[in-house]
């Protein structure tokens, strides 16, 4: 018979060999993060120096420049606003859609189904052209008929397109959670006397709270960084921006202007939102991640 | 009757509207890549022109669009194998072994994954600066800087961005590995222990083989998930520069639509998706193995 354990020796070494890995692996992530957050509060004189000189003083300055004059305050309202308004429409919208196509058989059920599941394969940014082209087209033809267009450049138009791209995974993610339910809690409402509607919003949208969260937990997060489909559909140089949009425009500017304090306090600014949510239901994340299976 | 009646009405007033958004800002557009990829269109006319399959014959001999391919196909490759050797074994260690503070290093090891790309490409260029980066003045330690290394000049810009696509993902799937594998049962290690098995015969016999369902559908998204990603990154961090060194088909092809040739920015968006459903169809194809019970 083997031996049924390493040697001691070998043991510990393996030991602290996964700790020094675990801890390096730690040490790339929170250095540079928590560096960022030290550089936002930095002079510029102090970035031509050694870079892990702690700073000088706490130069709020910084922060307020990038609020008010790089307009990061504004962004922040721009992306709370269009954050806030998709998830609402993607919840009224995908929650019904889910539950209906989850637990009713009908004429055409499965073709819907597979038709939502084929749309977690497109991605978004495969499709960002023709959309930005379409609204333009739209405008084109609203300022022909009416005399103005407001398809781009509308942080509402931005919201419905966040909404309906998101939708394939989120009906994904919602009809797998409604497909675990018994029939019994429907049948029962029915025989109460209560019709499709109450029983959908007072029984089933109840229960379904812990995938609700899941679900708005990560399309806040793909709303609220998302730049791609922002930047194209909000490209008027002087019209609303999203947050990560005019960080990109800052650090694109910085390069020319070398401004880094309020650089990185823009960097500050986009991520102290996510950073907080994610402390405060890091556990929901991950668990909800493991019940939802994947992102598309 | 009048029940079914309802019921009718009560499908259609739930699932319209997600229909209709989902036909209008998706289904629309994928048709409309394929459609325009036939025609010539400008940013500055109104007018179409049917063209054929003229844009592809001008794509093939396109020495840009090849280099955008390759680059792509590297990042796939390389990020996909680095990201998940690395997530599997990072969740093996902190599934199978006892370690100290566990929940601390899951809750850090995600953090990448929820910050914007911009903000990454943001924390990557104060890591990659040639003058007091984070990076070459640690490097600075051990060699002379005289000349500092340029990560984002054209030879290393592949690789720097292959370290910040494995940094921002690695994360996220360690995370969804863990979930997996502490559903394996205890009971196997336990008897393969008793057999001798060590841990690297645990990982590939026990672990890995449990675990393949999950790690091939995975494995499909992540690849999907690359192309995109790659996009994301090279927009934020280079902008597919210096000269086009780090241009991958998605930036590319955004960069023909910045030049206002719509018809062939769409030619290269058929590619792209022609490309994505063959290679998850390869991917499929390949990683099909026996489901294993437990």
């Amino acid at each position: 018979m083997k031996k049924k354990k390493h040697t001691d020796s070998g043991e510990r070494l393996y030991q602290f060999f996964i700790y020094f890995v675990l801890i390096m692996l730690t040490i790339t992530i929170l250095v540079p993060v928590a560096w960022v957050f030290l550089a936002s509060v930095k002079q510029n004189s102090e970035f031509y120096g050694n870079p892990w000189t702690m700073p000088k003083g706490i130069y709020w300055q910084n922060f307020v420049d990038a609020w008010n004059t790089a307009k990061m305050g504004d962004y922040m309202l721009n992306s709370v606003f269009v954050t806030a308004m998709a998830l609402v429409l993607l919840l009224v919208v995908a929650l019904p859609a889910a539950y209906c196509l989850a637990r009713f058989k009908f004429r055409g059920s499965k073709f819907l189904n597979m038709l939502f599941m084929a749309g977690l394969f497109i991605n978004v940014n495969y499709i960002v052209v023709p959309i930005f082209l379409m609204l333009r087209d739209g405008d084109v033809w609203l300022k022909k008929v009416f005399g103005g267009g407001f398809l781009l450049n509308n942080l509402v138009v931005l919201a419905i397109v966040y909404a309906s791209t998101a939708l394939p995974f989120t009906i994904y993610l919602l009809s797998g959670y409604f497909q675990t339910l018994a029939h019994d809690y429907e049948e029962a409402a029915y025989i109460d006397g209560a019709g499709y509607n109450t029983t959908m919003w007072k029984i089933i949208f109840p229960m379904a709270k812990p995938s609700i969260i899941t679900v708005i937990l990560f399309n806040f997060l793909s709303f609220w960084n998302e730049y791609i489909i922002s930047m194209t559909l909000m490209s008027s140089a002087k019209g609303a921006k999203t947050l990560p949009v005019g960080l990109l425009n800052l650090m694109q500017a910085q390069q020319s202007a070398a401004q880094y304090g309020i650089m990185y306090a823009g960097l500050v600014i986009v991520m102290l939102p996510t950073l907080i949510l994610y402390i405060c239901v890091q556990n929901k994340l991950t668990q909800g991640m493991a019940a939802g299976g994947l992102k598309g | 009757m009048k029940s079914s009646k309802r019921r009718n009405g009560f499908l259609v007033a739930c699932i319209a509207p997600a229909v209709i958004l989902f036909f209008v800002f998706m289904i629309l557009p994928t048709l409309n890549v394929f459609r325009m990829s036939l025609y010539e269109k400008g940013a500055y006319s109104q007018t179409e022109t049917f063209v054929g399959m003229k844009n592809f014959q001008v794509l093939i001999n396109d020495s840009n669009f090849i280099r955008s391919m390759q680059n792509m196909i590297l990042l796939i490759v390389t990020v996909t194998i680095v990201t998940f050797a690395l997530a599997l074994i990072f969740a093996a260690i902190l599934t199978r072994e006892k370690i100290k503070g566990q929940n601390f290093f899951r809750i850090v090891f995600y953090i990448p994954n929820i910050l914007s790309i911009v903000v990454i490409a943001g924390i990557f260029s104060a890591i990659y600066k040639p003058e007091n980066g984070m990076l070459n003045s640690i490097i600075g330690l051990f060699r002379d800087m005289t000349n500092p290394i340029l990560w984002k000049g054209e030879s290393l810009v592949m690789v720097s961005l292959i370290m910040a696509m494995v940094w921002q993902a690695i994360g996220y799937y360690m995370v969804m590995y863990m979930a997996s594998m502490s559903s394996v049962p205890e009971s196997l290690y336990e008897s393969s222990n008793l057999d001798g098995a060590g841990r690297l015969t645990q990982f590939f016999q026990i672990t890995i083989p449990l675990i393949w369902t999950n790690i091939r559908t995975t494995l499909t998204f992540f690849i999907i998930s690359t192309i995109n990603m790659a996009f994301l990154f090279v927009k934020a961090m280079t902008s597919g520069g210096p000269n086009g060194a780090s241009e991958v088909t998605l930036s590319y092809m955004y960069s023909q639509k910045d030049a206002g040739l719509y018809g062939y920015s769409m030619a290269i968006g058929v590619v792209i998706f022609l490309f994505s459903f063959a290679l998850s169809a390869m991917v499929n194809k390949v990683t099909d193995r026996e489901p294993l019970e437990f």
